[in-house]
């Protein structure tokens, strides 16, 4: 390529909280008490490192799936605690936050490979959730909007199944656990539940086995060698003339 | 800011046009461009064809290689550990295997170690952030494996080679498409939701750059399902894990064999000596160094760290002139910036769809000629400029419900949903503003099919290493890549242990590195590896006093 076809582009820049500022105004937070001004329009996360906090606890993948940044707060002159993730949530005037860097929850210790998908399986090792008072505390206080207390409530009538599917989008941050009046972890009960259902209760693929067996045997070595073996000019070729599934209206 | 649906009004009118010809848009879908046009576009509008975002290292063992700027400032920075501050001859672990990163690669590399014969007591994982605060963690869209009766692994290997522009090492993108089949019988056996049909078969979508549909799902939180399963085993049997504790930089010993590291506890800044027969790199990607300026898909700990201690060990790396710049990170709203919508959404059938409404591109390109393609349109006008000066095109997603049926979107597509939603955008109905961001580092430390890396001890597996993916990774293929490489890692360690003798240690490769940055008159400012980004505001920083 000669240097004339290069083209120099401008760079998309990482935005500077200041020139955010700029244009949206500033608003008062106060972290862990101590108050700060920083620009509407950053998530609370952005608005800590902004005010001059380094995170090495209570930051994660900063996406929403890591669970690492629970927050709770409070705005000025409110009844109610807010719960959410310090990466989602966008700071709000008057909000007096503060982190859980951890959560003291305990996980059962089990070997899926001994354990069945019985009725009485989950209580009996977690015992504490028939303790749960229906109060829903915990599905007030999670971050993804689950039906916390309606999945406990499963895991108690012994609904695997259910219990595996209302708690599958859990990032198991804990703040449920933290506000449960009856002790309950509740995201290590559903990490029990989704395990036994994706390992005993679906349906395992036939196909997936087929393959597995091919493989053993050895099936695709010799055109995989032969492909490593061609030239790029021949490779190419093969490649260039694939049918593409998606093309045809697959997906 | 008054907003309709989510987004400004002179958003609305190009979204209005967005829907005004989403019928015929779908109905006559742009055909994907030959190796020749790819060529073309990627060498005009891909950064890793850019001047001046790379120059040459003039240190160490891949000196005169071509690099990205940010890696080089690295590798060219002093190590940050001065070996006079560091007493090894008090041993604080022994071990046998030392896992140095806790997200998916270290993980499936405890798991399999134990099952080769390491005891539990002598692995020891040691991480940055918590035990799972990974880009694992954060992998959406799914995992390639090749089991369907129309696919077979020969198809996955040759779309894993042509993806990365012939440049992967022929042996490793073979054991990433030979082992798949299997990684996904181990995690249906852990206990791994997957999406399925009514008999049990996989559902399996299409990814860019592959010909068949072999991506297997977990709803959008494919890569939390798999790590949180694999967590939880390593958690049931009790494998230790030191967290907030990085390792800073490798310890050798005097036969040139690594022998462990020196971990630093973010929390105390004791330095804790780890000794290990062999030592196992899992310590993931660089998104966070933001090369080439790009925002990022990835976590907090992302700085690169496992590259540069391998380096100043003596390690070479491969292909680090490459990035990955995913194509659909969010452009809109401001707080969702460099964030990834995940590529399960094209793969649904969701199209990308300029300012005036019109498509462009054959939406499962490979990555980095789909970002090409998004770059082009915004350079030549045609995209959406937000207010906060982030140009983006339309990913149209209401598509997918026409397709698939209403419910598609938020039964298959929860945690997108649920991000946008936050912002009163509701992706079901509205179409989504996207712009490419950084998202995966195709090279690294360069390993062979056993995991080896060029240096005695050392193993590596995941996102540090280089060879899998060639100069351009595919969709579907790092979740697999941590698995097939892990599990290679744990079982070759494991038999790597048996045998190990480990001399006296010594750090005496720090040295060397200082003086070959005398040598070739570099005189750095910095240290690395960084450990963690620094995003404080500019004022702060200009005001800290270094008293305390």
């Amino acid at each position: 390529m000669s240097k004339k076809e290069q083209v120099i582009l401008e760079e998309p820049e990482v935005k500077k909280a200041e020139d955010v500022e700029k244009k949206a105004g500033t608003l008062e937070v106060f972290i862990m008490g101590k108050s700060y001004k920083v620009p509407a329009g950053l998530t609370i996360m952005k608005a800590l490192e902004y005010a001059g906090y380094r995170y090495i606890r209570g930051c994660g993948c900063r996406a929403g799936f890591c669970g690492a940044c629970s927050t709770i707060y409070r705005l000025e002159d409110e009844q109610k605690l807010g719960f959410d993730l310090a990466c989602q949530k966008v700071v709000e005037d008057k909000m007096y936050l503060v982190q859980l860097p951890f959560v003291p929850a305990a996980k059962a210790e089990y070997d899926i490979e001994k354990i069945r998908p019985s009725e009485s399986k989950i209580l009996e090792y977690y015992p504490e959730i028939a303790r749960c008072v229906s109060c829903n505390t915990c599905s007030k206080s999670c971050p993804q909007d689950i039906e916390v207390m309606k999945y406990i409530q499963r895991a108690i009538r012994g609904d695997i199944e259910k219990c595996a599917e209302i708690s599958f989008d859990c990032i198991q941050c804990g703040l449920c656990a933290m506000r449960c009046p009856a002790d309950i972890k509740h995201y290590h009960v559903s990490q029990l539940a989704r395990r036994l259902r994706g390992k005993y209760i679906d349906t395992r693929s036939k196909n997936l086995s087929k393959r597995i067996k091919e493989i053993e045997n050895r099936k695709y070595d010799s055109e995989i060698e032969k492909m490593i073996k061609m030239n790029k000019q021949e490779i190419k070729e093969l490649y260039k003339n694939r049918k593409i599934e998606a093309e045809e209206g697959g997906s | 800011m008054k907003t309709i649906e989510g987004y400004p009004e002179y958003m609305m009118k190009s979204i209005k046009l967005v829907e005004k010809k989403r019928e015929k848009n779908m109905a006559e879908p742009v055909k994907p461009m030959s190796l020749k046009d790819r060529e073309k576009m990627l060498s005009k509008y891909h950064p890793d064809y850019m001047v001046g975002t790379k120059r040459k290292l003039r240190v160490g063992i891949d000196k005169d290689k071509l690099l990205y700027n940010g890696l080089v400032d690295l590798l060219e920075a002093k190590p940050v550990l001065d070996t006079k501050d560091v007493d090894l001859s008090k041993i604080d672990y022994e071990v046998d295997l030392l896992i140095i990163g806790g997200g998916g690669a270290g993980t499936v590399a405890a798991l399999f170690a134990y099952e080769s014969g390491v005891p539990l007591d002598k692995i020891l994982i040691v991480t940055k952030l918590r035990h799972g605060d990974a880009n694992s963690m954060m992998a959406q869209g799914g995992i390639q494996a090749a089991d369907r009766p129309e696919d077979n692994p020969t198809l996955h290997y040759l779309d894993i080679y042509g993806g990365g522009h012939f440049t992967n090492k022929p042996e490793l993108a073979r054991a990433l498409a030979l082992d798949a089949p299997g990684i996904i019988k181990w995690h249906e056996d852990l206990g791994v939701m997957y999406d399925r049909h009514e008999d049990g078969e996989f559902q399996e979508l299409s990814g860019g750059g592959t010909c068949r549909n072999r991506m297997h799902s977990c709803k959008d939180y494919s890569g939390m399902e798999i790590m949180r399963n694999i967590r939880d085993e390593s958690r049931n049997l009790e494998i230790p894990v030191l967290e907030f504790c990085p390792v800073a930089e490798l310890i050798m010993d005097d036969k040139g064999q690594v022998a462990g590291g020196v971990a630093f506890n973010l929390e105390t800044f004791e330095y804790y000596v780890i000794r290990a027969k062999a030592t196992i790199l899992a310590t993931g990607g660089s998104g966070r160094l933001h090369l080439s300026n790009y925002p990022t898909t990835n976590h907090y700990g992302a700085t690169g760290d496992g590259l540069v201690m391998a380096y100043h060990a003596g390690a070479n790396l491969l292909d680090l002139d490459t990035i990955q710049i995913h194509p659909t990170g969010d452009a809109y709203p401001e707080p969702l910036v460099g964030i990834l919508s995940t590529e399960k959404i094209r793969g649904l059938g969701a199209i990308p769809i300029n300012k005036n409404g019109d498509p462009f591109v054959f939406p499962l390109e490979p990555r980095d000629v789909e970002s090409a393609s998004f770059i082009k349109e915004c350079k030549e006008g045609r995209g959406i400029v937000t207010p906060t000066g982030m140009p983006g095109v339309w990913l149209d997603t209401p598509m997918i419900e026409i397709l698939h049926g209403e419910g598609t979107i938020e039964s298959k597509l929860a945690g997108e949903v649920r991000k946008f939603k936050r912002f009163g955008i509701d992706m079901t109905k509205i179409p989504i503003l996207v712009y490419p961001t950084l998202h995966y580092q195709n090279g690294g430390v360069e390993i062979n099919e056993k995991t080896e890396t060029k240096l005695p001890g050392l193993f590596g597996a995941g996102e540090v290493t280089g060879g899998v993916h060639g100069k351009n990774r595919l969709m579907g293929n790092s979740l697999l890549d941590f698995n097939v490489f892990g599990r290679r890692a744990g079982i070759y360690a494991a038999k790597y242990v048996k045998k190990a003798k480990i001399g006296k240690l010594t750090l005496s490769h720090l040295d060397k590195y200082n003086k070959m940055l005398e040598q070739a008159k570099i005189k750095p400012t910095k240290t690395a590896p960084i450990i963690l980004p620094e995003y404080r505001g500019e004022m702060t920083i200009s005001r800290a006093l270094d008293i305390f």
